[in-house]
């Protein structure tokens, strides 16, 4: 309470006082939503324990593992895309941050939105490449744990690059306005939290299995 | 399979099973159906008639006032009790009257158990905490709202949509019968290829991101939206028991909503998570559902504890004794509770020394619960005791919560627990904390707040009958379960043989008709309450010379809570304003209030959940894919929408408060001698 007009009011990046009232509104609900990832991280945390107690030959059971299936120069690529949107996101933000105008974040929201999209491309190439190989989720217990974790991750990046589309449509119709501004700060902590899942999901899947 | 109406067909309802084949167990199905229509077409025609539609709309499934939402909360708990009641009654029932051939089909009596440990638990429990967080919390913390409002009425939908799918499941196909827990693989499509399961599955999904949200929004709105000067070591005690509630939804629901969409993926998409082929294992169901399922337990009982401080304190007059021991105990309770989980599966067969690591867990975390049963104990000596409603329900508590927490640290011990898994000793056990643990405390809360969100106290009188049939009830029906389970009755069973049993399994369902009875009265006192309400009206805000700031404000509440946001200086600060002599102090100035607009994006919501659920449960295909697009669809509207909030004028909020202010300084206050009589308004006197 004490803190009221202090440049850090919550973890990440802050518009700060120059943004007056949008900047005071945030704090709640900044925190609120890093309370959310916290919860969202449980889910994923679930999914990452049931992929790796079915990595076993029980989990496996028969059917073709990593070896067969993975493709690490595709793989590497989704990498790639996922996180250069990391960085364009964050440009989007420091637009945001220091007054450019909303065409500015509009144009980095684009950016952002393309890489994204390239990354489910080839993650979808991929599990198309690996079904027709065999590698259905049907298959056995660990093909079903991959692709929940997996596809899980891809259905946020889905859920992000529609919240994209709301928030450019927002640009449009509203402008910068406070509320605006926040939904603006919440989308760029989802989506470096998708980075961040992914990198997990990068070492604990895609590395570990390659061994 | 129709593409229009997936699996679902005329030959689906109890009522064609019935005119089948009418014995009596198709009966009862069909009667208990014919209630739910009947109940529905019932309060439909009763809205109508009497032209409710638009108050129901305006003034509550559009509101986002949190003391509202805690109310419907309460209400759909109280509906959803009366069914799981009803159930627990007939299948008391039943095993009254088995050795003469009883009246129900096995898988029948499976869907009874599986409904009323599935209701009892997310659609009884769970409402009636978060309704009593929702109307306590914001009011004790001196806070306008929680700090979500909107999202709070979301919650409130996912919850409904939840309670509407089991509702459903008595009229439109089976509910599952693989009990409240679901275990596969007796519920993967192999061995249940029905509807059952799925019903299950979607009402607890649905309903658990509700929970979760709702834990979001009361934690955040303890850590920003207290007032100044209350800082956490001043917050009363439901407000820390809330906290820690809150914080365990958040990382406990997400446990059962993942392991209960990977049963839906092996059900409908045939993944191999938990089945018997290619790699699945049940155990790691049992282990993602019980990471759940164990703090569970303590989200229930946290908020129960929370209530019996505010009871032990406001009732005996005294400052709450050990208010640092009680913080630290629901704290240490919070954490610990995450790693007990595996003591319900001791016999699954993971080997001595886990099973001994988590039975040494489960009775360490005895011991902060024996610290705050002491501590309310020190609260009650030399205190200035009323024997109430909320005191009665204390004293059941004490007594009956500390033997149902002694059988638990038997439980925990795996060498005993090996010999009553699975036994009626188990059913006793937690129903032994459940019930004098989390619903006496609800019941307790209830009648303690009521006077503050309403605006008028309950009877007393039937209040205490209420109290007594509940705490008898009790006594009569599960206590007797123990020595059952000691003789070896396995639960969940629908016939036996043994006639040793028969006297005992007689008692409990005479003691079920008790329950039946305590939960008739409680209806039954709220009517005659609500009926005499100008006599028992307590407009000026403080029935019980309350303790904490929610007293300091009228009653009911208004919709601002306070007209001017408090300072706080002490824990406890409206009693020791009341001992310093200056409490309700004119403002010297009023200011304008902000408040949420009304907005029926929870309404659309729950009605969009409820059909994507029921389409799933049905495979209606095109269905669940038009209600899970109206949920994002309902959101993206929300936010093109620009004026979400009203303001209220200082002029008015200093109108209404002044004259509270007004009335009090006119009114003579009552003496605890007199709390329980039509002269208390709600002013509290010293005693002399």
């Amino acid at each position: 309470m004490n803190n009221r007009m202090s440049a850090h009011l919550h973890p990440g990046l802050n518009l700060g006082p120059a943004h007056g009232a949008a900047h005071e509104r945030s704090e709640t609900v900044l925190f609120g939503f890093w309370v959310f990832l916290m919860s969202d991280f449980i889910t994923f945390g679930i999914l990452f324990a049931t992929y790796a107690a079915n990595t076993g030959h029980i989990g496996l059971a028969g059917g073709p593992g990593p070896g067969d299936l993975f493709d690490l120069k595709s793989i590497g690529l989704q990498t790639g895309f996922l996180l250069a949107s990391s960085l364009t996101c964050g440009m989007a933000s420091l637009s945001l941050k220091y007054d450019e105008g909303a065409s500015r974040v509009a144009q980095w929201l684009v950016v952002t939105a393309l890489l994204g999209a390239g990354f489910l491309a080839f993650e979808v190439r991929d599990f198309a490449s690996m079904i027709s190989s065999g590698g259905t989720p049907m298959r056995s217990a660990w093909l079903s744990s991959l692709y929940a974790l997996v596809g899980l991750h891809g259905l946020h990046v889905t859920m992000g690059l529609i919240w994209i589309a709301v928030m450019l449509a927002l640009l449009a119709v509203v402008g910068l306005s406070d509320r605006v501004k926040t939904r603006l700060l919440l989308f760029a902590l989802y989506w470096h939290f998708l980075d961040l899942l992914w990198i997990g999901i990068f070492s604990v899947v895609f590395l570990t299995g390659m061994r | 399979m129709s593409p229009w109406f997936g699996r679902l067909n005329w030959w689906v309802t109890p009522f064609s099973d019935a005119i089948a084949n009418p014995n009596t167990n198709n009966l009862v199905a069909a009667g208990a159906a014919a209630l739910v229509v009947v109940g529905a077409l019932f309060t439909l025609y009763f809205l109508t008639r009497r032209h409710l539609w638009g108050r129901l709309w305006h003034d509550w499934l559009t509101t986002a006032d949190h003391k509202k939402i805690g109310i419907m909360y309460v209400v759909l708990a109280l509906v959803m009790m009366a069914r799981a009641v009803i159930e627990g009654v007939i299948m008391r029932g039943q095993q009254a009257a088995v050795l003469h051939g009883g009246f129900l089909s096995a898988d029948h009596f499976g869907e009874l158990f599986s409904t009323h440990g599935t209701i009892m638990i997310f659609f009884v429990a769970m409402p009636l905490i978060i309704g009593l967080i929702n109307i306590a919390v914001p009011l004790q913390i001196g806070a306008r709202d929680v700090a979500f409002p909107v999202m709070n009425q979301v919650s409130l939908g996912l919850t409904t949509a939840g309670a509407a799918l089991v509702m459903v499941s008595l009229v439109i196909g089976k509910f599952s019968t693989g009990g409240w827990t679901a275990y596969p693989p007796y519920t993967e499509a192999v061995f249940n290829p029905g509807v059952g399961p799925d019903y299950w599955i979607w009402a607890v999904v649905i309903s658990g991101f509700g929970s979760m949200l709702s834990g979001i929004n009361f934690a955040v709105t303890i850590y920003k939206l207290r007032a100044p000067g209350m800082s956490y070591m001043r917050m009363p005690l439901f407000t820390w028991t809330a906290l820690c509630t809150a914080i365990m939804l958040i990382y406990a629901m997400p446990p059962v909503t993942v392991s209960s969409l990977m049963l839906a993926l092996d059900r409908n998409l045939g993944f191999h998570f938990f089945t018997n082929d290619l790699g699945g294992n049940m155990m790691n169901y049992a282990n993602i559902f019980w990471m759940f399922g164990h703090p569970e337990v303590y989200i229930l009982v946290l908020p129960a504890y929370g209530v019996w401080s505010e009871v032990a304190s406001t009732f005996t007059a005294k400052t709450l004794y050990g208010y640092t021991s009680l913080v630290i105990a629901t704290m240490a309770i919070a954490v610990i509770s995450y790693t007990v989980w595996l003591h319900h599966f001791f016999t699954m067969g993971q080997g001595n020394s886990v099973n001994i690591a988590f039975g040494i867990a489960t009775m360490v975390i005895a011991v902060p619960t024996g610290v705050k049963v002491y501590d309310w104990m020190a609260t009650l000596w030399r205190g200035r005791i009323r024997m109430t409603v909320p005191m009665v329900y204390l004293t059941g508590f004490f007594i009956l919560f500390v033997i149902g927490g002694l059988s638990g640290m038997m439980l925990a011990n795996p060498t005993i627990d090996y010999q009553v898994h699975n036994t009626l000793f188990l059913v006793a056990h937690f129903h032994n904390v459940l019930i004098p643990g989390v619903l006496f405390g609800m019941l307790a809360g209830i009648h303690y707040w009521f006077p503050k969100v309403f605006g008028f106290r309950l009877e007393e009188r039937l209040g205490l009958w209420t109290a007594w049939l509940w705490i008898g009830g009790f006594c009569l029906t599960f206590l007797p379960l123990y020595v059952l389970g000691l003789l070896g009755m396995p639960r969940r069973m629908p016939s036996f043989s043994d006639p040793a049993y028969a006297p005992w399994v007689l008692i409990a369902g005479f003691g079920a008709l008790v329950l039946l009875i305590a939960m008739i009265m409680l209806f039954v006192t709220l009517w005659v309450s609500a009926r005499h309400r100008d006599r028992l009206a307590v407009p000026l805000g403080d029935p019980w010379d309350g303790r904490s700031l929610e007293w300091a404000i009228p009653a009911p509440a208004p919709e601002w809570n306070f007209a001017v946001i408090p300072r706080i200086t002490a824990r406890e600060a409206f009693a020791v304003e009341k001992a310093r002599g200056d409490p309700y102090t004119r403002p010297t100035a009023y200011q304008d209030i902000t408040l949420p607009k009304n907005t029926a994006l929870g309404a659309s919501i729950c009605m969009a959940a409820t059909l994507m659920g029921f389409a799933l449960v049905w495979h209606i295909w095109w269905l669940a894919a038009l209600g899970l697009g109206l949920i994002p669809g309902a959101l993206i509207v929300r936010a093109f929408v620009r004026e979400t909030e009203r303001v209220i004028p200082a002029a008015e909020v200093a109108r209404a408060h002044d004259a509270w202010l007004d009335a009090i300084a006119r009114a003579a206050g009552v003496t605890r001698d007199a709390e329980t009589e039509t002269a208390n308004r709600g002013l509290a006197a010293p005693d002399e």
